[in-house]
């Protein structure tokens, strides 16, 4: 079966279903429906910029444009995390966890799939290198931004709790022990769902979007297991890498909970 | 041993000197903010401070500070538990410390929500001093106790106090309390420990 190619008009067709959606919530007095707009303008006009940005690196893969392109997607997930915390840390820390926790998920495994699984020749080639580090950085964003926010959250609210544990000379690293379990299960637990799901109840993004581009749908179902393997490792390394990081930074030298190292996010 | 703080500072304007001789039991006044707790906070390294604090020979910051707070144990004003099960809080059984405060050992299979305020810090007196402290700093312990309770818990103190001749750190407002339980008596004054006489 040959490529459906989408015309302006058939896109428009799914943007005027979003417009009808925005009505909807505005009727409705859900408060949702400028968000649903600028929502959808975001994606349109992203999605539009990198197709043209992939469209002139794939005829021109020189590494340092691969580098360049990739350092802007990690940096902007890096921030994402940030933001994405009721309370972060001030100064570098805030920024620093999420994309040193970023590089590790994404960067170090997708280097790892091109060299070991794909073989991809050059091993940056950027029809594999780009959608692949997209890929891990969209999807273990959430898991390592989810734990980071559980993990700051709970020590705030159990400030008394680890301070008593202390005080029982107990170690920073005994203290916060149950709070950074918790951390980490709220962390893996929706990519553990997802891939629970998967097949059964959903066919992983992905894959549809690949079966719709003709691929074959055996072919489509490896890339897609392979990158749902790859998720989830990069989400349990890269929250082990921010839950780690976050509560080296929670504590000093002496032990001391430093919960004025803290910044709330308002609104 | 004796309990030293020289020159112990926690914000701007205060600094504290105060020598609490093995066994002393030195009771600690003064008005709201004034820094009460802060003070034994800073004994025990719990925030960030300047001067030092010595106990015996020891000074605060040359020993790993997990072994620092469990040699000088606080005790605040409300007890703060994080399993379900009483018995999930202690090392090992104290059936003999247990028996001074009221309770068999059956208490450590008690679920801990279901604890009254007294029962709780009664069963964290025990907990502290199961670690054997070197010293004991204790913020307003009895505060939410009533006079039962706050009897047993003064008993318990004095107990300890006299067989391991612990130096005491009492925070207390009680008058009363101070009599009974104190040898010094200091206020807070603007940032200094002001020595006054126990009535």
């Amino acid at each position: 079966m040959s490529l459906i190619s989408l015309t302006p008009l058939d896109l428009s067709l799914a943007a005027g279903l979003v417009l009808l959606l925005a009505l909807l919530t505005h009727r409705m007095q859900l408060g949702l429906s400028k968000q649903i707009i600028i929502a959808g303008l975001r994606t349109s006009v992203q999605l539009l910029l990198i197709g043209l940005v992939l469209k002139s690196i794939f005829a021109n893969s020189a590494f340092i444009w691969i580098a360049i392109i990739s350092s802007i997607m990690l940096f902007a997930a890096g921030r994402e995390v940030m933001v994405r915390q009721k309370r972060y840390f001030k100064g570098f820390w805030g920024f620093g966890v999420g994309v040193i926790s970023m590089f590790v998920s994404s960067f170090a495994v997708t280097v790892f799939a091109l060299n070991v699984v794909i073989n991809s020749e050059p091993w940056y080639h950027p029809q594999y290198a780009i959608p692949v580090l997209g890929m891990l950085l969209g999807n273990t964003m959430n898991g390592i931004s989810l734990a980071m926010n559980q993990l700051l959250q709970n020590a705030w609210q159990q400030q008394e709790v680890i301070e008593s544990r202390l005080m029982l000379g107990q170690t920073a690293r005994e203290a916060i022990s149950d709070i950074r379990r918790e951390s980490m299960r709220s962390g893996m637990i929706p990519i553990l769902n997802a891939m629970a799901a998967a097949g059964l109840v959903s066919l992983p993004g992905m894959m549809t979007g690949q079966i719709l581009a003709s691929s074959p749908p055996t072919e489509a179902v490896k890339y897609q297991i392979l990158i749902m393997f790859l998720i989830v490792v990069g989400t349990g390394f890269g929250t082990i890498a921010a839950i780690g990081l976050t509560s080296h930074r929670l504590f000093d030298k002496r032990d001391r909970l430093r919960l004025d190292r803290l910044k709330i996010r308002k609104g | 041993m004796n309990l030293t703080l020289k020159s112990l500072s926690i914000h701007n304007g205060q600094s504290f000197d105060l020598t609490v001789p093995t066994g002393e039991c030195v009771c600690i006044s003064g008005a709201s903010g004034t820094g009460k707790t802060l003070l034994l906070r800073a004994i025990a390294d719990l925030d960030p401070h300047e001067g030092e604090v010595i106990l015996g020979e020891a000074e605060s910051q040359t020993m790993p500070a997990n072994e620092w707070r469990q040699k000088v144990g606080l005790l605040p004003a409300e007890s703060h538990w994080w399993f379900d099960t009483v018995g999930e809080h202690f090392s090992k059984s104290n059936p003999v410390m247990l028996k001074k405060v009221g309770f068999g050992e059956e208490v450590l299979g008690w679920q801990v929500k279901r604890l009254s305020t007294g029962e709780k810090q009664r069963l964290a007196i025990v907990r502290l001093l199961a670690l054997q402290p070197g010293a004991l700093l204790l913020d307003e312990p009895t505060a939410n106790l009533d006079a039962e309770n706050t009897k047993v818990v003064e008993q318990l103190i004095n107990d300890y106090r006299k067989k391991t001749t612990a130096p005491v750190v009492w925070v207390s407002h009680d008058p009363r309390q101070i009599k009974r339980v104190g040898d010094r008596w200091f206020q807070i004054k603007e940032g200094k420990l002001v020595e006054g006489k126990i009535q």
